[in-house]
């Protein structure tokens, strides 16, 4: 771990930043469930509130793993980051847009459509693209 | 389909809330590849200021954002969110001299259409 050769030339951050979109699209359907999750009124002017209201908060394991997603997702960019150029990676988090219109397809009974099908073939052709592009970096 | 002819406004306020985002955003990215670099040296270094910088700045982001999404139409609102990715390509040849190439700008470009189309698609 700390003996790490920097490999510039390798593809492994475009590949962590793949699985950064997989971590982020997870945190946003969390946090999508989390904000449904049923919460007590917080009323910051009468402290009995106060405490319910962190419990609840703490409890609502969807909003929590939500959370714990996006950490891990930030972990991975950096890391990614480290080794990448980031005019490469930065865009490649665009994915994200497709992941989560796909699992709404699947969660929520979202509707695909031409327009989504081929906005979802375009941002996958453009990764593609920068993943390519990566190698000669 | 009923909702196509119903036009929803979408007040310049929350266009330049959403684009101030994506520009703070951009820069949050940056200042995780600067505080990125010092954990060459292992992974112990990941707590320093430019990466908590980066870190806060990306958190940071998502205020103007939230404010800027609650009124208007996402599907205008959403794309503009890529203008923060034609930032980010800008500062990495600003401040990490990376080459802007033709495969990086037709990426972009084909990325930007996708997430417009798939945000029409979404109305």
């Amino acid at each position: 771990m700390e003996k790490q050769t920097p490999a510039p030339r390798s593809r492994k951050p475009v590949y962590m930043v793949l699985g950064c979109t997989v971590f982020a699209a997870a945190a946003q359907i969390m946090m999508k469930y989390g904000a449904t999750h049923p919460m007590p009124a917080l009323d910051l002017s009468n402290t009995a509130t106060v405490v319910p209201f962190i419990l609840a908060l703490l409890t609502n394991y969807p909003l929590v793993l939500g959370y714990a997603l996006s950490a891990g997702n930030a972990l991975l960019l950096i890391l990614a980051l480290r080794d990448g150029q980031l005019s490469t990676l930065y865009p490649i988090i665009s994915l994200t847009f497709v992941w989560v219109n796909l699992l709404s397809i699947y969660l929520f009974n979202d509707h695909m459509n031409l327009w989504k099908a081929v906005g979802i073939l375009l941002v996958i052709t453009g990764v593609a693209v920068l993943g390519k592009a990566s190698e000669v970096a | 389909m009923i909702l196509a002819t119903q036009r929803v406004d979408t007040p310049l306020s929350s266009v330049l809330l959403v684009i101030l985002a994506s520009v703070i955003g951009s820069f949050g990215a940056v200042y995780l590849k600067l505080g990125a670099a010092p954990m060459q040296k292992g992974l112990k270094y990941i707590l320093n200021g430019r990466l908590l910088f980066g870190i806060a700045l990306y958190i940071g982001s998502s205020i103007p954002f939230v404010m800027g999404v609650r009124h208007g139409e996402l599907s205008v609102l959403y794309p503009m969110v890529s203008i923060g990715y034609v930032c980010t390509m800008i500062w990495s040849r600003i401040f990490f001299s990376e080459p802007i190439t033709m495969p990086k700008l037709g990426a972009l470009l084909i990325i930007v259409a996708g997430i417009i189309c798939i945000n029409v698609g979404g109305r």
